[in-house]
């Protein structure tokens, strides 16, 4: 019978199926992996980061956001907008060029590839011969200026990418008119930098990098001024009034050059290394900015001392007697300065400097005493510290959403208040539909909330659970507060921070009760921890339990990591999630698993060794049960402590680094401590890589046993209220699934409200299930008799759900690895089942129950099984049935931390980690769909001549 | 009717079969009669005692009671023994072939019952010469399945000539294992299909999982690295069923469906329903052991071997966690002379290292 009723035979359901199900990559949050350049239109107040593995993404205001790829999959070394257009240029390391367009097709605006070109020389000519070094978009917006490594700059065409080949500027004309002596100590080189005069669109001026500069006449084809620089050149940036220019050098000094009609070989006004006398690193990036009050601001990159700061990433910015070195945690990749783009303005008046570092996006604001930082409204670091674990909340009611928004902004003080000055396009798109709340755990043992509603995902709260503990890290290890008169003047920006002190600390699993506020989180100490939401800051004692998990098992000896020590007497916590409870696993394994009931004031935790449950009313231990197999100590000394020692060397060789950044002040060669990492690494890797090689890919067929290792294992808790015992009482009731395919089941008395404080909360092993197949439980959900899942604790009690039927007949789906399992209530008897790895060869790694609405009506909604699997594949199975819908392939089967991290939402939506920076969001829902919907419209450009001037300030070589 | 006896023996020094056979007529007061004697193995097969060899096997397995059935040699149904006759309803393959074959009256040629099927080569009807499609039963069975695949490349006829695509090959054999002592599995065989699947398209750890997924009935269709040992049959010869296909040599694809033909997929379920619910709630109830025998037809045990029912046995009377987790140990020391369980705790103590990876 059943052949005859597989899916895909009934028409109806196949309509209905396209109305529900739906997938869609639809954005991607966080910040992207291995940026590598970076460019900005003043005219369009866009910013536009190019990537490592070529993809494109432009940023404006919230929410307004485009994605590009270039299909070459190459490094972006420089993009560059066209003046006063929806058009930007990015140059590959291919050395291709690319054109892209923002092109507005129904109602939208979108990226699109125009043109691709590559630079061609005369037969025979090397290869450095049109290798492009430098580009300038002439605010004609007619033409590019390329300068190349042989010296020459050719001319192309806009936006066709004809070469004017009458129009290349060779380096033999530059030369003619150079005095003799210099002509032959220096040969021109590569070019560093093109610039266009401001006032003046016939004139530019080029940079060499043996440091000639001249300042060449477009109409006459000549040289008009020669500036002999006597260092090597690394960039150029023109004064607003195009009466002087800087240059600077890599031997880390500046040079301000006069511009004047009569002067034709202009000595250098001034020409000063900041960070000297001691030999310094090369100042790769300069801007002078002019201010109504005469001060202006100089702001360059690097420069440092080369002995003893030769290895921080720094951005200085000097006004007056005021001198700040921004000391970035991650290679400056670039950066610019807002300003005032205004034509007719008389002075830059810089009011905000745009960093982009390796890992984080940095603003700076330049306008508020202090140059606080701007909380950037996207583009959030995910990774400050390693993403551990994340867990989604959908639909948080406004209270709950005030509350957490209102604790994390008496976080956020120290920030600018300036409005995000990247303002550029509109957003569009519709209202996110409700508030959703994604969480996510960190190896530091923070959990930060991000408001995941929308297109921007935006942090609104951070909690940290160090507190509780004594750890290692030393409170007072302020690298940041130097003396007044500590030279140079640097100052720590940004949050990323990748060095974990404590790795015990890391948090495993997080739940968040909606409508209580009660928060349970667990780390990988065997911790857990039940917090309560509270609006002020308060200090208090952390009532503080220890579960045994192994019981009297004697003979057993941990040899892992040993549990957190607690801090003694009250701690002080500021207003947000605040820590009452703490219990603690011993032995300290990490949590593998967490379930909180919050109307019964219950929290249940499972760890490798067995599970728990605590009354958190009380603050007492329910009960604790060992599911550990006896025989199971050789696995876990097996593989995976190798794995751990790799992991722990890893981090203590950047520990080295670290603590080596702190000494290295006083010593030198402080970069060659990285590059012998580096090394180790590169060795380490081979080694790793032999290793593969050496051992043949084969693979061992056994069936699975119960002295398998990690049997005991607790995959997954749950509550229900259900039938356990017999058909006619129904009662609470917790269940755990583990690794060798058992299923507990709990029976659990909570005392009435009123008598809640009074009477122990008890509870009775009611069933265990033993899975013949063996395979992992990942999943465990009761339906009620309309075969609907049970609703969350309180949702009922917040009207927000149906009250679960109890008369029809209870039933328990066990979801293992390899099989969905659906069993009747309360006497538990297979009823159907839907195989998995048997029939497909994939296996489960997430399952959720997730809404799915019908686009077309608005009054049929029904709830299925969201399963992603070991291939990264998404299926969607149905309830109560187990029918297979449909199936998606989502995530690259080899993306194994990709396919770890995904997290589902109750609306059929999920996120999971493209890089360790960035979540791609997806959709499986035809009706749930956040995706960005932004238009950019052409601001009026003015006829005046001098607005274009502004728009090349960004197109200064990149330098690496 | 049946009646019972209680008896014991020198479990080292049992003696001869023939000694056994006459004290068992004697005790029995059935002198005159023709006796088949069996008895019920530790997985809860019925094997029978009918020399000195299978009489000390099953002596040695005792532990320390031995149940022997006697039954009349004229009522005795061979096809009893074997297949985890006492602990399952359904029959094993064998008989699922095809009606024809079980409704035929038993033909005793030998005496093939005196051993359980560890393997069997089926649906040779059906399959080209070249393929052989193995099973593999491992209910019960304490050795492991012991093999390993491994990727390779094969090379197919293809309508464009010859073609090379990857495969799935054995790569190992563990030595005593189940694939090794069955030898209808070589190193170097491809495998095509598993449970009926083909593989063609997935990677190894795809068919690894699968494999596992169906190792308590695995059927595995190779192709045989060594093709000299395959049956010839001449096509119009292979009567052994009356539904011979005209699989003949030039028949070089497999069955395009994806279920084994002669093999209804309940069937192949049959063996993996018996998920063991433990109600807890209950008093824990004394199940000894080692059942005595109170009647021949009564032993069929609900679980799907006896070694299902000791571990029962264990979290039976370790229902109240919290109080009785001590109990474990001690239920398990007392279970060391069990030889199948190898839950003796090593001598070291047990240790353990603590980190696990989450991914």
């Amino acid at each position: 019978m059943r052949r005859f009723l597989r899916p895909g035979h009934d028409p109806v359901r196949e309509r209905l199926k396209r109305d529900l199900f739906q997938f869609n990559k639809t954005v991607e949050h966080g910040f992207p992996h291995q940026p590598s350049a970076l460019g900005y239109s003043p005219f369009l107040r866009l910013m536009a980061i190019g990537t490592r593995s070529g993809a494109i993404k432009l940023y404006g205001a919230p929410g307004v956001e485009f994605m590009g790829l270039h299909e070459e999959n190459n490094t972006v070394m420089q993009i560059h907008f066209i003046p006063d257009q929806c058009q930007l240029v990015t140059l590959l390391d291919d050395n291709s060029l690319h054109l892209w367009s923002l092109k507005q097709h129904s109602g939208a605006s979108e990226l699109r590839e125009e043109h691709r070109f590559t630079l061609k020389g005369p037969p025979g000519s090397p290869p450095s011969a049109t290798q492009v070094t430098a580009v300038l978009p002439h605010s004609s917006r007619e033409v590019l200026y390329l300068g190349t490594e042989s010296g020459n700059i050719f001319v192309v065409e806009l936006p066709s990418f004809r070469v004017l080949e009458d129009r290349t500027i060779t380096s033999e004309a530059v030369l003619q008119r150079v005095p003799e002596d210099y002509c032959n100590r220096r040969s021109c080189e590569l070019v560093e930098a093109l610039q266009e005069h401001p006032k003046n669109p016939d004139q530019i001026l080029i940079g060499y990098s043996r440091g000639l500069i001249v300042l060449w006449d477009l109409q006459n084809s000549k040289v008009t001024h020669h500036f002999l620089g006597s260092q090597q050149l690394e960039n150029l940036y023109w004064q607003r009034d195009g009466s002087k220019f800087i240059s600077c050098h890599y031997d880390g000094s500046y040079t301000q050059w006069p511009v004047s009609s009569d002067n034709r070989q202009p000595e250098p006004l001034e020409n000063l290394v900041p960070y000297g006398p001691f030999p310094c690193k090369a100042i790769s990036k300069i801007y002078w900015q002019t201010t109504k009050n005469g001060l202006p601001y100089i702001i360059f990159q690097g420069g440092m001392p080369r002995a003893s700061y030769g290895d921080r990433h720094s951005i200085s910015v000097v006004h007056g007697s005021q001198q700040t070195a921004f000391d970035f945690t991650s290679r400056v990749i670039d950066f610019f300065i807002i300003f005032s783009s205004e034509p007719a303005a008389e002075f830059d008046d810089p009011s905000a400097m745009v960093v982009l570092a390796e890992e984080e996006l940095v603003v700076i604001d330049l306008k508020t005493a202090g140059w606080p930082a701007v909380h950037p409204p996207y583009l959030a670091s995910l990774h400050c510290s390693a993403i551990t674990c994340s867990h989604h909340v959908s639909n948080i009611p406004l209270k709950l959403w005030e509350r957490i928004i209102s604790a994390g902004s008496k976080q956020n003080i120290h920030y600018s208040n300036m409005p995000w000055p990247i303002d550029g396009g509109t957003n569009i798109a519709p209202d996110p539909p409700q508030r959703d709340l994604l969480l996510t755990g960190h190896e530091d043992g923070t959990v930060r909330f991000w408001d995941a509603s929308g297109v921007c995902l935006h942090l609104l709260y951070k909690l940290s659970t160090v507190r509780v503990f004594l750890t290692d890290a030393d409170p007072n290890d302020n690298m940041n507060t130097l003396g007044e008169d500590e030279w140079p003047p640097l100052r720590k920006v940004g949050t990323f921070d990748p060095y974990s002190d404590d790795p015990r600390l890391g948090i495993q699993k997080i739940y968040l009760c909606k409508y209580s506020g009660y928060l349970a989180v667990a780390g990988t100490a065997g911790q857990v921890l039940v917090m309560e939401l509270n609006d002020e800051d308060a200090e208090h004692v952390v009532d503080h339990a220890e579960a045994d998990l192994l019981q009297d098992q004697e003979g057993y000896r941990w040899k892992g990591h040993e549990k957190l020590k607690t801090r003694d007497g009250p701690v002080r916590f500021e207003a947000g999630f605040q820590p009452f409870v703490l219990v603690q696993c011993q032995p300290p394994a990490v949590v593998t698993s967490l379930a909180l009931h919050s109307e019964w004031k219950l929290v249940a935790f499972g760890t490798s060794h067995g599970f728990g449950l605590f009354d958190h009313q009380q603050k007492r231990l329910v009960f604790v049960k060992c599911t550990l197999h006896p025989s199971d100590q050789l696995a876990l000394e097996g593989p995976l402590s190798r794995v751990k020692s790799l992991k722990k060397s890893l981090r203590q060789s950047f520990r080295r680094i670290r603590r080596s950044r702190v000494s290295s002040r006083k010593r030198r060669g402080g970069s060659g401590n990285a590059s012998e990492v580096q090394e180790a690494n590169a060795k380490f890797d081979q080694d790793a890589l032999q290793e593969m090689e050496l051992a043949p890919v084969q693979r061992k067929i056994e069936a699975r046993s119960a002295e398998d290792s990690f049997t005991g294992f607790v995959r997954t808790l749950y509550f229900a209220d259900t039938f356990l015992r017999d058909s006619s009482r129904h009662c609470p009731s917790l269940w755990a699934g583990t690794n060798g395919g058992t299923v507990y089941a709990f029976c659990l008395r909570v005392p009435p409200a009123e008598r809640r404080m009074d009477e122990p909360v008890r509870a009775e092993q009611a069933k265990e299930i033993q899975l013949m197949h063996r395979a992992p439980v990942v999943g465990i959900l009761v339906l009620d008799g309309r075969s609907t899942p049970l609703p969350e604790p309180l949702e009922v009690a917040h009207d927000l759900s149906k009250s679960p039927d109890m008369q029809g007949s209870h039933q328990l789906l066990v979801v293992s690895e390899e099989q969905f399992k659906v069993f009747t209530l309360p006497k538990v008897s297979s009823k159907l089942k839907l195989k998995l790895t048997a029939l497909e060869g994939c296996r489960v790694r997430k399952v959720t129950v997730a809404n799915f609405g019908s686009c077309k009506t608005d009054d049929y909604s029904e709830n299925d099984l969201a399963v992603l699997t070991n291939l990264g594949d998404i299926q969607i199975i149905s309830l109560p049935f187990l029918k297979l819908q449909i199936r998606y392939p989502c995530i690259r089967k080899e993306d194994v931390s990709g396919i770890a991290s995904c997290v589902f939402t109750k609306c059929g939506q999920g996120f999971y980690l493209i890089s360790p920076s960035e979540f791609e969001r997806f959709s499986l829902s035809t009706k749930w769909l956040v995706e960005p919907r932004c238009i950019v419209d052409m601001p009026e450009v003015t006829s005046n001549n001098h607005v274009h001037n502004k728009s090349g300030m960004d197109n200064t070589a990149r330098k690496s | 009717g049946a009646e019972f006896r209680r008896f014991s023996l020198d479990r080292y020094k049992p003696g001869k079969f023939e000694d056994f056979y006459k004290l068992i007529l004697h005790i029995h007061h059935i002198a005159n009669l023709e006796v088949m004697i069996g008895y019920a193995d530790v997985h809860g097969d019925l094997l029978p005692i009918n020399n000195d060899d299978n009489f000390f096997k099953a002596v040695s397995s005792a532990h320390p009671l031995l149940r022997v059935f006697i039954q009349r040699q004229d009522e005795v149904d061979y096809s009893n023994f074997g297949t985890n006759t006492l602990s399952r309803k359904k029959k094993a393959l064998v008989t699922l072939r095809n009606d024809n074959l079980r409704r035929r009256p038993h033909i005793n040629i030998s005496m093939p019952h005196d051993f359980r099927p560890v393997s069997s080569i089926i649906d040779v009807d059906i399959l080209p010469e070249t393929h052989r499609r193995v099973r593999l039963y491992r209910h019960g069975c304490e050795k492991p399945l012991g093999f390993y695949i491994r990727d390779g490349t094969s090379v197919r006829v293809t309508p464009h000539g010859l073609e090379k695509v990857p495969g799935i090959f054995i790569s190992r054999m563990v030595p005593g294992g189940l694939a090794e002592s069955t030898g209808l599995l070589a190193v170097n065989d491809e495998v095509l299909e598993v449970n009926g699947i083909e593989v063609a398209g997935k990677t190894l750890d795809q068919v690894t999982d699968m494999m596992i997924a169906n190792s308590h009935n695995l059927i595995i269709t190779v192709k045989p690295a060594n093709q000299r040992n395959n049956i010839i049959r001449s096509s119009r010869m292979s009567g052994s069923s009356g539904q011979s296909t005209d699989s003949t040599a030039s028949h070089h694809s497999l069955p395009t469906s994806h279920v084994l033909q002669n093999f209804h997929p309940d069937e192949m379920e049959s063996d993996e329903e018996a998920d063991i619910v433990i109600e807890g709630g209950l008093e824990p109830q004394h199940i000894p052991k080692l059942h005595s025998l109170t009647s021949s037809s009564l032993s069929r045990i609900n679980g799907s071997s006896l070694s299902h029912r000791l571990q029962r046995d264990l979290v039976l009377n370790n229902n109240s966690g919290r109080e009785s987790n001590g109990n474990i140990h001690k239920l398990l020391s007392s279970l060391k002379t069990d030889p199948r369980h190898s839950l003796v705790i090593p001598r070291g103590g047990i240790e353990e290292d603590g980190t696990v990876i989450t991914l």
